[in-house]
C-alpha cells in the first residue's frame, strides 16, 4: 500500500566521509534509500551506523571536515552540493529537523517564541510581531501549556519535554513535506518520551508530512514506523516494512538486532533467603539554594521514607524516572551519602556507623555506575583499575596474587586478561562497562548496587551485559540492587520491582506482578509507555 | 536591577578599604623614602621635611590619618609636584588619559572582535594565520617600541601624522598614541573573540539555526556572535580600566598630559601619597567597570540575570 506512494526524497548511492589526522573515514558507504510522501520510514541502527550522519549530510549540516557525494533529490531537486542559498530554501521550509538533544539544541540566550518565528520570517516574510499569532497558534498546537506566558519564555525555563515539544513547533511552523527526527525521545524519561511520540504521530495524521524518525529503539520503530531501513557501519542491510522486518527479518543483522532485546527472567530466591542489606524508612535531604553567605536555604528530600530489603541472591529493580529519587536511595544503602533511618548488612546494625568503621564492609557493598567513560580513571591501566580496591581490602596480597586475582577478575567479565595492560580509551563502551563490574567484582562482594549498567551502551551490547550479570550472579551468589529507567532491562535482571516517584515508593512486588497486573496508575503509564508495542 | 547595583557598590566600600590598606603598608615597607636623593640631604633638613609631612610619626598613627582624610576626598600633597596636592594633579590628567583610554578601548574592541570572528569563520585559513600571527606580536612586542616605530614611519619618514603632544586634542594629534595603546588589547580581544567565536559555531543551537535555512549573516551574528561575546564582555573590566586610566609608556613617548606616569614616577620616587591616589583611582575603575560588565552580562544571557 505504501508503494503507490510518491517518492518524494530519493537517495541514491550517498556517501559521507571524515578526513581525520588518521585518514579518511567513511562514515555511509554508499546507500539508497527513498522517503515516500506523508509515511513514517524509521532508519535504525546501533551508534556508529551513520544513520544520523545520512541525513547531516543531505542537510548540508556535517562537521567542517565531513564530505558527501553521490545523489540525494528531493522533488527531483538535487540537494547534494546545492549552493547555500538554494539550499536555504529547502532547509526549515521543506525538509525541517528535530534532534535528540532538546536542552541544548535551541538558543540560550532568545526566547522560544522568537526562535520558532525565526524560521517563518525568513521564509514566508514578516516581521517577529507578525509572526507572534502563528507561533501561539504552534505552541497550543504541540501541547505547551499557557502558550501566551510560555512565549516569552527562555529555554531554560522549560522542562525537557517541552523543549522538545518547541522544537517540533519550529519544524512544523512552514507546513514542512519531510520531517527528520533524529532520535528525537533518547534524552527524555519513558512518559514524555511516549507524549512525544503520540504528538509527531497525532501531527503527521493532521498535517501529513513524511516523518524519517532515526533512532536505535525497536520498540519506538515498531509502534511508530510503516517501513524501516536497518543500518550497519554505513550500510543499509535491510528496507521493508515494519511488520515484515519485525516478522521476517532476513538480515542476519536485523536478526540480531532483534533477538538482542533483553529476554528472559530471573528466578526469585526462596523466601527463606537470608537478608543481606535491609534500609529501613530511609530518607534524604539535599539542601536547595543559599550561597556562601546563605539565606534561607531550603530543603529538598530526595528520599522519602522508603523501606528496602535485600535478600541474598535477589535483584531488586528500582524504576522511576529522572529525579525519583532512585540513584540517591542506592547511595544512602551503601551508606555513601548523609541519610536517615535504620541500616542492616547481615547481622549487623550499621545504622550508626562512621565512614572508618563502614570501610571494612565496603569490599562487601559494590557500586558500579551508568557512564564507563567518566567513571574509568583515563591514566590508569585496566590491570591498576581492577586491583585498586585489592590494595585497601586485601593488603597482605603479594603482586603475584593480585595479578592472579585481576587475571581471574577479566576472565569472569569475559575480558581477555592481556587487557590489564591497556587503557581504557582503548575499549568500547561495553568493554569498559565489563572492566567497572571486574573492578566490582574482584573483591568478592555480598551486595551490589547496579545504577543504570547498562543505559549508555547499544542494545546489542546490553543484552550481553545482562547476561554477564546474571551469570555471575549466579556463580557467586551475588545480590544486585538494579537501578534502571529502562523496564525492558529490569524485567529481565529482576525478581522484585520497586517503582518510585518524587521519592517515594509508588508500588512494589514481584516482577511478574507489576509487569502483568501493575495496580497503581503511575505504574501502568510507565508499562503503557515502555512496552507501546 | 537596582537593588544588585546599590549591592554591589556597597561591597565596594570594604573593597576599597582593603586594597588603600594593602598598598599604604606595601608602599611603606619598600626600602627608601621620598626624599630619598643621591646626594643626601642634611639631617636636619631631612627632620624638617618628616615633620612637615608627619612621616616622623608612628606607621600606624600615619595610616590612621589618611584614611580619614581619604575618605572626605583629601588625598594629601604631593611629596614631588610639591605645589600640587595628589587630587589636583589626578583632576588636571585624567580627562586626556579618558579621553584617549576610551578612543583606544572602541579600537581594540571593534578591531579586536572583527579581526576574531574573520579568524573563526575562516578558521585554519591563512587570513587565520595572519590574523592570529599579527595578534600574536600585539601581545609580545612592548608598547616601548611599537610606539617609537609608530612614530618613525608615520610622524618622520612619511609626516602624515605630527610625533606627539596633546596638540588641540583633535584625532589627528591621538591616532598614534591611541594605536599603540589599543593594540596590545586589540590582539587579546580578537584572540578570546576567535576562540568563543569556534566554539559557539559548534554548538548544537548553530547547527538547529543552519538546518531552519536561517541566512548565514543570522546564524554568525544573532546566534553565534551573542554568545560568544560573552567571555569577551568578562575581559572588558581589565582593559577598560587598564586603558582609561592611562599608560605611563604611550603618554611618555606621545608627551601627552594623561595621569599614566604618575603611578611610576610616584613608586620610583616614593611620593606615598601620588601612589595611593592613583591606586584609589584605579581600584575604582576596576570595581566600576566589573559592575558595568556584569549588568552587561545579565543583559546578553538571561540565565544569569539579575534580580
Amino acid at each position: 500500500m505504501t508503494d503507490s506512494r510518491e517518492t518524494i526524497l530519493a537517495v541514491r548511492n550517498l556517501k559521507v566521509s571524515f578526513s581525520t589526522p588518521d585518514g579518511t573515514v567513511e562514515a555511509v558507504k554508499g546507500i539508497d534509500l527513498d522517503v515516500k510522501a506523508g509515511e513514517t520510514l524509521a532508519v535504525v541502527g546501533e551508534s556508529g551506523s551513520g544513520k544520523s550522519q545520512t541525513m547531516m549530510g543531505i542537510m548540508g549540516l556535517l562537521a567542517g571536515n565531513g564530505t558527501v557525494t553521490g545523489s540525494a533529490k528531493y522533488r527531483g531537486q538535487e540537494l547534494v552540493g546545492l549552493p547555500l542559498k538554494a539550499l536555504n530554501h529547502v532547509r526549515g521550509e521543506k525538509i525541517t529537523m528535530i534532534f535528540q538533544e532538546p536542552m541544548t539544541s535551541l538558543d540560550p540566550l532568545y526566547t522560544i517564541g522568537r526562535q520558532i518565528a525565526e524560521p517563518i520570517v525568513h521564509h514566508r516574510g514578516g516581521t517577529f510581531k507578525q509572526a507572534r499569532t502563528r507561533v501561539l497558534e504552534l505552541l497550543e498546537l504541540v501541547g505547551i501549556p499557557e502558550p501566551k506566558r510560555r512565549i516569552d519564555s527562555y529555554p531554560h525555563e522549560l522542562s525537557g519535554g517541552q523543549r522538545q515539544r518547541v522544537m517540533i513547533a519550529m519544524a512544523l511552523a512552514n507546513d514542512p513535506d519531510i520531517l527528520i527526527a533524529d532520535e528525537p525521545t533518547t534524552a527524555l524519561d519513558v512518559t514524555i518520551q511516549a507524549q512525544i511520540l503520540d504528538l509527531l504521530n497525532s501531527l503527521q495524521a493532521k498535517f501529513g508530512m513524511a516523518v524519517v524518525l532515526i533512532t536505535h529503539d525497536l520498540g519506538i520503530v515498531r509502534h511508530f514506523a510503516s517501513r524501516v531501513a536497518v543500518m550497519r557501519r554505513g550500510e543499509v542491510v535491510e528496507t521493508g516494512a515494519t511488520t515484515n522486518i519485525f516478522e521476517r527479518p532476513q538480515a542476519d543483522y536485523t536478526k540480531l538486532l532483534l533477538a538482542a532485546e533483553p529476554r528472559g527472567r530471573k528466578e526469585p530466591p526462596a523466601n527463606t533467603a537470608p537478608i543481606v542489606l535491609e534500609g529501613a524508612n530511609v530518607a534524604v535531604d539535599y539542601a536547595t539554594g543559599g550561597g556562601l553567605f546563605g539565606s534561607s536555604a531550603g530543603v529538598f528530600r530526595a528520599v522519602d521514607g522508603v523501606s528496602i530489603r535485600l535478600r541474598e541472591g535477589q535483584t531488586i529493580g528500582i524504576v522511576g524516572e529522572s529525579g525519583s529519587g532512585k540513584s540517591t536511595l542506592g547511595r544512602a544503602l551503601l551508606r555513601l551519602i548523609p541519610s536517615s533511618g535504620r541500616y542492616r548488612f547481615g547481622a549487623t546494625n550499621i545504622s550508626d556507623f562512621s565512614r572508618s568503621a563502614m570501610r571494612p564492609l565496603r569490599r562487601q557493598l559494590q557500586l558500579v555506575f551508568q557512564d564507563p567513560y567518566g567513571s574509568l580513571s583515563p591514566r590508569q591501566t585496566v590491570g591498576e583499575i581492577v586491583t585498586e580496591g585489592l590494595y585497601v581490602h586485601e593488603p597482605q596480597l603479594s603482586r603475584a596474587e593480585r595479578d592472579k586475582r585481576a587475571i581471574e577478575a577479566l576472565k569472569e567479565v569475559g575480558l581477555d586478561p592481556a587487557a590489564r595492560n591497556r587503557y581504557p580509551h582503548e575499549f568500547s563502551g561495553g568493554q569498559r562497562q565489563r572492566i567497572a563490574i571486574a573492578r566490582a567484582i574482584i573483591l568478592k562482594p555480598k551486595v551490589v548496587i547496579l545504577d543504570e549498567p547498562t543505559s549508555a551502551l547499544d542494545r546489542s551490547v546490553q543484552g550481553q551485559v545482562i547476561d554477564l550479570l546474571r551469570a555471575l550472579q549466579k556463580a557467586n551468589g551475588l545480590s544486585y540492587i538494579f537501578i534502571s529507567h529502562d523496564l525492558s532491562v529490569i524485567k529481565a535482571m529482576s525478581d522484585y520491582v520497586v517503582v518510585m516517584k518524587n521519592g517515594r515508593i509508588v508500588e512494589e512486588g514481584d516482577t511478574d506482578a507489576i509487569f502483568e497486573a501493575p495496580r497503581e496508575s503511575y505504574t501502568q503509564t510507565l508499562m503503557s509507555a515502555a512496552f507501546t508495542a | 536591577m537596582i537593588s544588585f547595583v546599590l549591592r554591589r557598590l556597597a561591597s565596594a566600600v570594604p573593597t576599597l578599604f582593603i586594597v588603600v590598606t594593602i598598598s599604604f603598608f606595601l608602599m611603606r615597607f619598600a626600602p627608601g623614602g621620598p626624599f630619598n636623593l643621591e646626594r643626601p640631604l642634611p639631617p636636619q633638613t631631612m627632620a624638617n621635611l618628616m615633620a612637615t609631612y608627619h612621616l616622623d610619626q608612628p606607621l600606624w598613627n600615619q595610616y590612621l590619618t589618611y584614611i580619614s582624610n581619604a575618605v572626605t576626598g583629601d588625598f594629601g600633597p604631593s611629596y614631588i609636584y610639591k605645589d600640587n596636592t595628589v587630587a589636583e594633579l589626578i583632576g588636571k590628567g585624567l580627562p586626556y588619559s579618558i579621553q584617549l583610554g576610551s578612543y583606544a578601548l572602541l579600537l581594540a574592541l571593534i578591531g579586536g572582535v572583527l579581526a576574531g570572528t574573520l579568524a573563526a569563520l575562516r578558521q585554519n585559513s591563512v587570513l587565520d594565520f595572519l590574523i592570529m600571527s599579527v595578534s600574536t606580536v600585539g601581545v609580545t612586542v612592548p608598547n616601548f617600541v611599537v610606539g617609537p616605530v609608530l612614530t618613525l614611519v608615520f610622524a618622520v619618514v612619511l609626516a602624515w601624522l605630527p610625533a606627539g603632544s596633546w596638540g588641540d586634542g583633535s584625532l589627528r594629534f591621538l591616532i598614534l598614541p591611541m594605536v599603540a595603546l589599543a593594540l596590545p588589547q586589540l590582539a587579546v580581544f580578537a584572540r578570546l573573540t576567535r576562540g568563543s567565536m569556534i566554539e559557539a559555531l559548534h554548538t548544537d543551537h548553530i547547527r538547529t539555526a543552519r538546518a531552519y535555512g536561517l541566512p548565514p549573516r543570522v546564524v554568525v551574528v544573532t546566534h553565534a556572535m551573542r554568545a560568544a561575546m560573552l567571555p569577551v564582555v568578562s575581559y572588558l573590566a581589565p582593559a577598560a580600566a587598564a586603558l582609561l586610566t592611562g599608560s605611563a609608556v604611550v603618554e611618555t613617548i606621545f608627551t601627552i598630559p594623561g595621569v599614566g606616569r604618575y603611578f611610576v614616577l610616584g613608586a620610583i620616587n616614593r611620593d606615598y601619597t601620588l601612589v595611593m591616589g592613583t591606586v584609589v583611582l584605579i581600584a575604582i575603575f576596576v570595581i566600576v567597570f566589573n559592575l558595568v560588565v556584569d549588568i552587561l552580562y545579565g543583559l546578553l544571557d538571561p540565565r544569569v540575570r539579575h534580580d
